[in-house]
């Protein structure tokens, strides 16, 4: 005997908008923002176009560069990132096994849109958080939007996205660079309010002005939070690449979502792994970046 | 360079959201107990009358919560005052426009601060040079006069250490330099030595004092301790919940201790250190007896002088080397102990 027989009808089932109603506003919406994309499809794609190019370019860059010439930068890039020889040796092997497998060119095509992503975010990601530590009303209308980003499901902000901008790399960028960016800004209004009052204040107290506090004082104490920030958006970046596949962006993530769909159990983890070999380079060599600008604070005095 | 005297005029600071809206109150005379209780706002300071003189070193001694912190902060006005004046060569700092104070903060002032508050990530020259670096001063001047205040206070070799590599007496040195360098008329040291080792701020004050032989800077002093103010103070200023309860030259401090406060501050004090042989020396009855004593001594000197001699009568001299008065020993140990209570201070005055 449930309770709901005794009670009035209203308490038991939610008083919800009826189906009528639901479906029409729900036609309105999705009829209106189609119609507004389809009038400004051709201003949006001439906007688009550098960007797509610029991508273009760049993925073939990667691809069609001998191997030898981009191993060799690569390495040399990590050595003077980590200026550890284990980092440069791990990097080289992990590459020489991702090049055995066959997987070097899908590695090429996922490595070039990571850097142009993880760099978009951290130039993005930067200015927004200094103005968020600056101004509290900032924080106040930034912080939900962030929680927004963070929370809400990729797929779901990809509708949009691919509606305005159709299948291909831009789309796949804008992606994932809503889902790296939030770190990068939080750990950047993080830092900058952390900074000690009193050096601040040492800062006030010999007239520096509001870009002078920026330069010698708030950026550089903030530094590891912000460096921890970049580490973030790296690692979340490489992340997306498997969901970013799903509107057309090439490279480890395709294969991977070609296995999930056809149960290719040993292709899928070959390229798992390969994201993961990819993943740990960038972050050895970030962190060990990052460690080394902060060598003055290593040293204590006993 | 001639330093300016600074004014300080009916000073007031309410800390709150609505502070200005109780100013009349408190003016009126609401304490600072109601102030809190009423209406949930702290008095900070409350009818601050100081000059301090200029050339010369002004202590404000007050213990913790006394509000002395906030008061060297209204010099340079880090802290914004409710009502009242800061008076330098004239120009009033509390109604100074941005651009204005910016200058004055630049080029008149120079602040040490207690946790030394150094940047970490730079190196100790590179510390140093921040001041003119914020003026604008050309890298090259400004480093060779960074590494002149570096030797000054004693920290040659150390140029390019981290402020991580050095001790606490060390990091406020860096501090010191740091002020130095910018080579301002008016120098605020907010409890500069309160985070240092009692030897290592011994060091420092006689650092402080002997720079200041040559510099002649208006320096503001701020300490909770009373054997550091007399040491180096011209003149000392003790606040007590934001009030100024007296203020005048060390000597007249413990001598007359204005109430049962400062009389139970005044007790710990070692007088034959303070005191000086002229304030207790008796008019000349005749002609000088005993052995010459310069004035400006202080009692512990004269009397070691005087043991030493065999004497127990000696006579003042001032600087010509004319006679000034006469001292005999037993008044200068009577002077030398301290009085029990408030009440016996002041008629022992």
């Amino acid at each position: 005997m449930a309770l709901c027989d005794y009670l009035p009808a209203l308490l038991c089932k939610f008083p919800a908008l009826s189906d009528t109603t639901i479906r029409a506003g729900r036609k309105t919406i999705d009829d209106g923002f189609r119609g507004f994309v389809r009038s400004y499809s051709s201003i949006i794609d001439a906007a688009v176009q550098p960007l797509q190019v610029f991508l273009n370019y760049l993925e073939r860059l990667f691809v069609t560069s001998p191997w030898p010439i981009i191993l060799i930068v690569m390495l040399v890039i990590v050595y003077l990132g980590s200026r550890s020889l284990r980092v440069t040796i791990g990097t080289a092997l992990a590459m020489y096994f991702i090049g055995l497998f066959g997987l070097w060119n899908d590695a090429m095509v996922t490595l070039a849109m990571t850097t142009v992503c993880t760099i978009f975010a951290i130039l993005l990601g930067i200015p927004i958080g200094i103005l968020m530590a600056r101004f509290d009303r900032v924080q106040a209308v930034v912080n939900p939007v962030l929680d927004v980003m963070q929370t809400m499901p990729s797929f779901v902000y990809l509708i949009p996205v691919v509606m305005i901008f159709g299948i291909g790399k831009v789309p796949g960028m804008i992606a994932v660079v809503i889902y790296a960016v939030p770190p990068m800004i939080r750990l950047t209004n993080l830092g900058i309010r952390l900074v000690d009052k009193e050096v601040l204040e040492a800062a006030d107290a010999f007239g520096s002005s509001g870009w002078q506090k920026l330069k010698n004082v708030q950026i550089p104490l903030a530094l590891p939070t912000i460096m921890a920030g970049i580490n973030q958006t790296i690692m979340m970046s490489l992340a997306m690449v498997v969901v970013a596949s799903m509107v057309g962006v090439g490279g480890l993530g395709k294969n991977v979502l070609g296995a999930i769909n056809n149960q290719f159990f040993t292709v899928g983890f070959l390229n798992g792994f390969a994201l993961v070999a990819i993943a740990i380079i960038f972050d050895r060599t970030s962190q060990a970046f990052g460690k080394r600008l902060q060598k003055h604070s290593e040293v204590i005095h006993g | 360079m001639a330093s300016h005297a600074i004014e300080i005029k009916s000073l007031y600071k309410i800390f709150g959201p609505r502070g200005a809206d109780y100013i009349d109150q408190v003016k009126a005379g609401l304490s600072k107990t109601d102030l809190n209780a009423q209406y949930g706002h702290v008095l900070g300071l409350q009818d601050i009358n100081i000059s301090m003189p200029a050339g010369g070193v002004m202590v404000v001694m007050g213990l913790s919560g006394s509000g002395k912190s906030t008061l060297i902060r209204h010099i340079n006005r880090l802290i914004e005052p409710t009502s009242g004046e800061v008076l330098y060569d004239g120009v009033d700092v509390c109604r100074m426009n941005e651009r204005d104070l910016r200058d004055f903060r630049r080029h008149k002032t120079a602040m040490v601060f207690q946790k030394f508050a150094l940047l970490p990530h730079r190196t100790v020259v590179e510390n140093t040079v921040y001041g003119l670096e914020i003026q604008g001063v050309p890298a090259a001047e400004s480093e060779k006069r960074a590494r002149y205040w570096i030797e000054r206070v004693g920290l040659s070799g150390f140029e390019h250490h981290y402020p991580n590599q050095l001790s606490g007496g060390m990091q406020q040195r860096v501090g010191l330099a740091r002020a130095l360098t910018n080579d301002a008329e008016i120098l605020l040291m907010d409890e500069a030595y309160s985070a240092l080792d009692p030897l290592i701020r011994v060091d420092m004050q006689t650092v402080l004092l002997d720079l200041q032989k040559e510099l002649k800077k208006t320096v503001v002093f701020i300490t909770h301790d009373l054997d550091e103010a007399l040491r180096l103070g011209d003149k000392i200023a003790i606040l007590r919940d934001g009030r100024v309860v007296q203020q005048g030259t060390g000597q007249e401090i413990v001598l007359n201790p204005a109430d049962d406060y400062i009389t139970a501050f005044v007790k710990e004090v070692n007088r034959g250190r303070v005191i000086n042989v002229e304030t207790i020396m008796k008019p000349l009855s005749g002609n000088p007896e005993g052995m010459p004593i310069e004035s400006g001594t202080v009692l512990e000197a004269a009397a070691r002088a005087m043991t030493a001699a065999g004497q127990s009568n000696a006579h003042v001299v001032d600087a010509a080397g004319r006679p000034a008065g006469a001292l005999a020993l037993d008044t200068i140990i009577a002077a030398m102990v301290t009085p029990t209570s408030h009440d016996e201070a002041q008629r022992a005055a």
